[in-house]
């Protein structure tokens, strides 16, 4: 098993996640303030909570995959392919020949028997392909959107923001410039020039949406770091000799925390609705829900219509975006700096 | 006041070349013209057609450094055309760009301005109403429907606002645009109502917030303390206030009155500049392309000017410091 | 003797906290009578701001005054229509706040601030009401009140905006002016200069105000009566003379003692042991209890009713109504 294989790549990057999620909440954890800003969060969208636990979860289980093992039947071919967890939750040949409408017996075009009548939930799309295991394998490449994109936004805001913000001068005028001139682009725009420059590949859309992604964010942590640095006590630990780094690192990172989480969550709806967009405009990723709402297009026009492709994409986009935007609501109120110091 | 317009305008200028720098990288550090040729003129056209394809697009000059004539490179050529609007001809089917730039303005303003008017003019109202009722079921309602509104992607609007009404109720033509006067409407209707309700959800949250933080200021608490009623607050002295962080949004906003929303244009076709953009994306038309997003940065740079002119007519802080 | 022009009889203003409703004005009950200054004083976060906008009724949301009788001008204030409370504001009775940065509409002139006061009350012209802010500028000693007039709040001082406040709050003649620590976000020197301004126009327009505070030296500048706040309750008031020179709740003895004095130069500073005890924490009796070192088990188990020491003079406390019963 060649450790250059997408599919263990793709277990290995899951693991690391998985070990780094951990540690963020073992350190979280032991401070006052994120342990009872995280249970005020539960106490007040438990819905939504449970919702995007469980698309993390599906996410997580179609993240993981191998070769072989597991039930039978299919032909060579399909039994060599690596399958994830979720994948191993269907047949390895539970493909039709094209459109079947749910819990069908028959084609939809033609009427000839399926191959597996009666047990596609969510019916079968142009290529045959179960809906429901498509909607389900959908969720990873929504995480993958919002996860690895945020993962690139955020450390580069903060980095080039508290530069900016924090040493002045010449570096916070070539910050500004190079802010500038990014966000004078349209964000549409240039995600598309980007991706039309760099690939289609999905790595290749998120860095495209992470370039365009950076500058809101690093516009808040520059202000505010402007804000801090003027703060007492930092002048304090600057008077006791406490090295630069020291006092970003101890003071000011610390201090634009609650923005990083706020601006995460709020971050996440806005990625994963505009890779629908560029799904559309068929630069998109693979297997996204985005790309299943596009098909729909032609499906409706048809008489009688396909909708089940349609709606199920729909109904899972719509359920994740309205979960994590409801708790990036509650996440800001919570956070709200007024309100930060009184909680007891 | 006048030296503050001239300053920034030159920062905006100084902003436009970076975003000329940004597009030659993007554009022409990839790009390879051969395969550039193929793909306008045809697989399998022979080699001397397609070279000369290269040559009459400027795409075989050396990229950054001309040794015999320094000025003759692809980046003098590209700064050279883009500032002076020369953008010469698409890649896809060698129309002139300028040209259809022009005739795809007008669709466009057609269908962007009526939504910007009167999403502004309705995200506001709404907001009003909502933040008067604040902490009633009312105002909750209305949060719950903002957060509904913003969570459901724009091209499930598109397509519901096609299905239900364009097919299920029939009131107006799915899609097709017609430029005579009587039924320039009827084509319009549907995707202007679609981008309106689309962007409410959005924008209302955003204002409803300003205005509630507006009312929560003190000098309200003055006002009030000297017998100002609830209306004569808000529209004398919450209003003028709050229009500043609007602002900025709104103007904001402008130029996408020209890249003219590429989904309602392509979905409902309506041959305006979004449309172009969208055939661009698919032919891989990386002149048209370029024009395009360089018309649209332009747009932005002196809309964001505009708007820091008009901070300092609205905001009498900024007009006398 | 004429009726109070503000009369407050067991007011009760809550917060909700924590699921509960919390008291911020507790059963508080005070006069002012016609052009007497009643000084209430007290710490931080002890009420007094809610009480003066209990008393006007701009207590903000979502707190609200639960129970009471607050008497305001012969008109009973709870028992107004909306309409008829903005019509006493700024005409009967007037407010004004501590920090004049924000007070003022940043995007309007304070002459025209100043006339839309005039004119919420009075059918007066534009021109006219701008001769009496002029006039009103003046007295409150703005200098070239004529090019002030077309001034913002940014290009004003601290202090000047203040004086635009008092004289919108004045414009109207008012019976009751209720000022919420007029002085304390200015410079010492230009405190002296409102606090000296507010006693004048209090002569000259014979005023009632409220004058909320916690500078002790303020009380004696200006005050004729006081009454002390602790914990959303009043624990003592009475003539200021009384006060002042016979204090007899702990907490007040206390608070007097700790006014640095050049009598005492070179003694220890004295302090009231321990902190004020968060809403949340409250005992269930007396609230300065945790803090009194004459505390005695009933205190902690029963709230102690108001006991009169002398003319005019109230103190709630169980310890001194034992000492005055003997």
């Amino acid at each position: 098993m060649s450790l250059a294989e997408p599919h263990v790549i793709s277990n290995i990057v899951v693991a690391l996640l998985l070990a780094g999620a951990v540690a963020i909440f073992a350190t979280a954890r032991r401070s006052d303030l994120w342990r009872q800003a995280g249970r005020e969060l539960i106490r007040r969208r438990p819905i939504a909570i449970v919702t995007i636990t469980l698309f993390v979860c599906v996410a997580l289980l179609d993240s993981v995959a191998w070769v072989g093992g597991g039930a039978g039947g299919g032909n060579a071919l399909e039994q060599s392919r690596p399958r994830s967890v979720i994948d191993r939750m269907f047949a390895p040949d539970f493909k039709e020949k094209s459109y079947s409408a749910p819990l069908a017996d028959v084609e939809f075009y033609g009427g000839a028997d399926l191959t597996h009548p009666g047990s596609h939930l969510l019916g079968t799309d142009i290529l045959g392909r179960d809906v429901l295991q498509l909607t389900l394998k959908g969720a990873r490449v929504a995480l993958l959107i919002g996860g690895l994109t945020s993962l690139i936004v955020i450390p580069l805001a903060l980095l080039m923001g508290i530069s900016a913000g924090y040493f002045g001068g010449r570096i916070d005028d070539i910050v500004f410039f190079v802010v500038s001139t990014l966000a004078s682009i349209p964000t549409l725009l240039l995600l598309i020039a980007l991706i039309m420059a760099l690939g289609h590949g999905p790595v290749q859309v998120c860095v495209a949406m992470g370039v365009t992604g950076w500058v809101g964010f690093c516009r808040i942590v520059r202000g505010e770091t402007f804000k801090l640095r003027e703060l007492d006590y930092v002048q304090a630990a600057r008077a006791l000799g406490v090295s630069e780094v020291g006092i970003i690192l101890r003071h000011i990172l610390p201090n634009l925390m609650h923005l990083v989480v706020i601006t995460f969550v709020l971050l996440f709806s806005g990625l994963v609705l505009s890779e629908a967009i560029l799904s559309y405009l068929g630069i998109g990723i693979n297997g996204s829900w985005g790309q299943m709402i596009d098909q729909a297009r032609d499906e409706l026009a048809r008489d009688p219509i396909i909708w089940w492709n349609l709606v199920a994409a729909s109904t899972a986009l719509f359920a994740l975006i309205l979960s994590v935007n409801f708790v990036g609501d509650a996440v800001r109120d919570i956070l709200d700096p007024k309100t930060l110091g009184e909680r007891r | 006041m006048l030296a503050y317009i001239v300053r920034r305008t030159a920062y905006g200028f100084v902003v436009v070349l970076g975003v000329l720098l940004l597009l030659f990288a993007l554009f022409f550090l990839y790009a390879e013209p051969i395969e550039m040729a193929r793909r306008a003129v045809g697989e399998k056209a022979p080699p001397e057609v397609l070279e000369q394809w290269v040559v009459n697009h400027g795409y075989d000059k050396p990229t950054w450094w001309n040794a015999e004539s320094p000025a003759d490179t692809m980046l003098v050529d590209h700064f050279r055309s883009m500032l002076t609007f020369d953008f010469g001809r698409s890649d896809a089917d060698d129309s002139p760009i300028l040209e259809r730039i022009r005739t795809g303005m007008g669709p466009s303003l057609a269908l962007t301005l009526p939504i910007f008017t009167f999403g502004v003019l309705l995200g506001v109202g709404l907001s009003l109403f909502v933040a008067y009722f604040r902490e009633t079921y009312i105002d909750r309602m209305g949060v719950v429907l903002c957060v509904l509104g913003m969570s459901l992607s724009i091209l499930l609007y598109i397509i519901g606002g096609q299905f239900l009404i364009g097919k299920t109720l029939r009131w107006f033509p799915i899609s097709g645009f017609d430029t005579s006067p009587a039924v320039v409407l009827r084509f319009l209707a549907l995707p202007v109502l679609v981008g309106l309700v689309e962007g409410l959800g959005g924008s209302v949250r955003f204002y409803r917030t300003v205005f509630i933080e507006e009312t929560g200021r003190d000098y309200v608490r003055t006002a009030r303390a000297k017998g100002c009623g609830d209306g004569r607050i808000m529209a004398r002295h919450v209003l003028h206030n709050a229009m500043i962080p609007i602002l900025t949004r709104v103007v904001v906003s402008i130029p996408f009155l020209f890249t003219g929303s590429l989904l309602l244009e392509s979905f409902f076709g309506i041959p305006g500049l979004g449309s172009m953009m969208v055939d661009a994306i698919h032919g891989n038309d990386f002149a048209t392309l370029r024009a395009m997003v360089y018309i649209g940065a332009l747009l932005f740079i002196v809309a964001q000017i505009l708007t820091d002119i008009a901070y300092t007519l609205v905001d009498p802080r900024v007009r006398l410091s | 003797m004429s009726a109070p022009v503000l009369r407050l009889v067991d007011v009760l203003t809550t917060f909700p906290a924590e699921g509960r409703r919390i008291p911020v004005v507790d059963r508080v009950s005070l006069e002012v009578d016609e052009g007497e200054v009643l000084a209430l004083v007290g710490e931080s976060g002890c009420g007094k701001s809610m009480t003066a906008l209990s008393a006007m009724r701009l207590v903000p949301k979502p707190g609200r005054v639960e129970s009471g009788h607050i008497q305001l001008c012969d008109r009973d204030v709870l028992g107004m229509s909306v309409n008829e409370m903005r019509a006493v504001r700024g005409r009967d009775a007037a407010m004004i706040f501590q920090e004049p940065m924000t007070s003022l509409n940043p995007v309007q002139t304070v002459g025209a601030q100043v006339v839309e006061a005039i004119r919420l009350h009075e059918r007066a012209s534009f021109d006219a009401a701008r001769a009496r802010t002029i006039e009103l500028f003046d007295r409150v000693q703005i200098p070239d009140p004529e090019q002030r007039f077309d001034a913002y709040p940014h290009q004003l001082s601290g202090g000047l905006k203040q004086r635009v406040m008092i004289a919108m709050a004045v414009s109207m003649r008012p019976k009751l002016l209720i000022a919420d620590e007029p002085s304390t976000a200015l410079d010492v020197t230009i405190q002296a200069q409102i606090l000296e301004l507010l006693r004048e126009l209090q002569r000259e327009l014979g005023t009632a105000i409220l004058l909320i505070t916690h500078d002790l030296g303020v009380v004696n500048e200006l005050a004729d009566r006081i009454a002390v706040m602790y914990a959303s309750r009043v624990i003592e008031q009475g003539d200021r003379v009384d006060v002042l020179a016979s204090a007899r709740h702990p907490y007040t003895e206390g608070l007097l003692r700790s006014v640095p004095s050049s009598a005492r130069h070179g003694e220890a500073l004295h302090e009231i042991a321990g902190v004020v005890p968060s809403p949340l924490e409250w005992p269930a009796g007396c609230r300065f209890s945790t803090r009194c070192h004459r505390m005695e088990d009933r205190c902690v188990e029963a709230v102690p009713a108001s006991t009169p020491v002398g003319p005019g003079h109230t103190v709630d406390c169980f310890v001194v109504a034992d000492e005055v019963a003997r």
